[in-house]
């Protein structure tokens, strides 16, 4: 026998979940999961893996690059997260730790004229007004809504395709 | 025969002319449907099935 370096498969799947903290990070007011928005991206923009935050106001002001449009909301609309982060060895220096959100993202009966052409997932819990961290951008075709639905459908939540993973090799 | 929300209010589907499309690649498969009413479009949905995942590396130093 002997020992293997290796990044604890464990660690990435509890830093999905807010154990570790080597920094100064944030007061949580109880366990339970954090709440994550979708907001839509112009075509036009310019976001990508240096954007920190979404910098809108949900709710009431879009953000600079957002879309716009009746029946669209700022910020865009709350994620279903029903399943929690996995965390699984695929060897025994490897693991992947993975999530995806539990259903579809849908914007119901809106008109988004201006072409879009990508989602930003950010955490809403941990934001305030102008500042809600970032936790990814998911690009696709160019699309614009006319009196429609526009609906996002999750890659399966698997170590290979879950929307976001960590992963050691 | 069906109703179809439009810019004009529902509208039933049998006095549009229905067009429908669709992108399959390696990041994405996806649907649309338009309706159109003389000329004008009154209605379009899509559909994105997302494929890719994004993905962060993690390693662990060694000493040595």
């Amino acid at each position: 026998m002997a020992n293997t370096q290796a990044m604890s498969t464990s660690f990435m799947g509890k830093l999905m979940t807010g154990t570790h903290n080597f920094g100064t990070g944030v007061i949580r007011a109880s366990t339970a999961a954090d709440v994550y928005y979708g907001a839509l991206l112009l075509a036009s923009g310019t976001f990508n893996a240096s954007s920190s935050n979404y910098t809108g106001t949900v709710g009431s002001s879009t953000m600079s690059g957002e879309v716009s449009g009746t029946g669209y909301t700022a910020g865009g609309v709350a994620i279903t997260n029903a399943t929690p982060p996995t965390a699984t060895n695929s060897s025994t220096t490897a693991g992947v730790a993975f999530w995806t959100p539990s259903a579809s993202i849908t914007y119901p009966t809106v008109t988004l004229g201006t072409a879009f052409d990508a989602v930003m997932i950010y955490n809403f819990t941990q934001g305030t007004a102008g500042a809600y961290p970032a936790v990814s951008i998911h690009t696709f075709g160019s699309q614009t809504i006319t009196a429609g639905t526009f609906t996002l459908t999750m890659p399966s939540n698997t170590t290979t395709t879950a929307l976001i993973r960590l992963a050691t090799t | 025969m069906a109703l179809v929300t439009t810019t004009k209010g529902e509208m039933d589907d049998s006095l549009l002319e229905k067009k429908e499309g669709s992108v399959d690649n390696d990041n994405e498969y996806t649907t649309w449907v338009e309706y159109w009413l003389d000329g004008e479009l009154v209605h379009r949905s899509a559909h994105v099935q997302l494929k890719q995942s994004v993905m962060l590396g993690a390693e662990a130093a060694s000493f040595n």
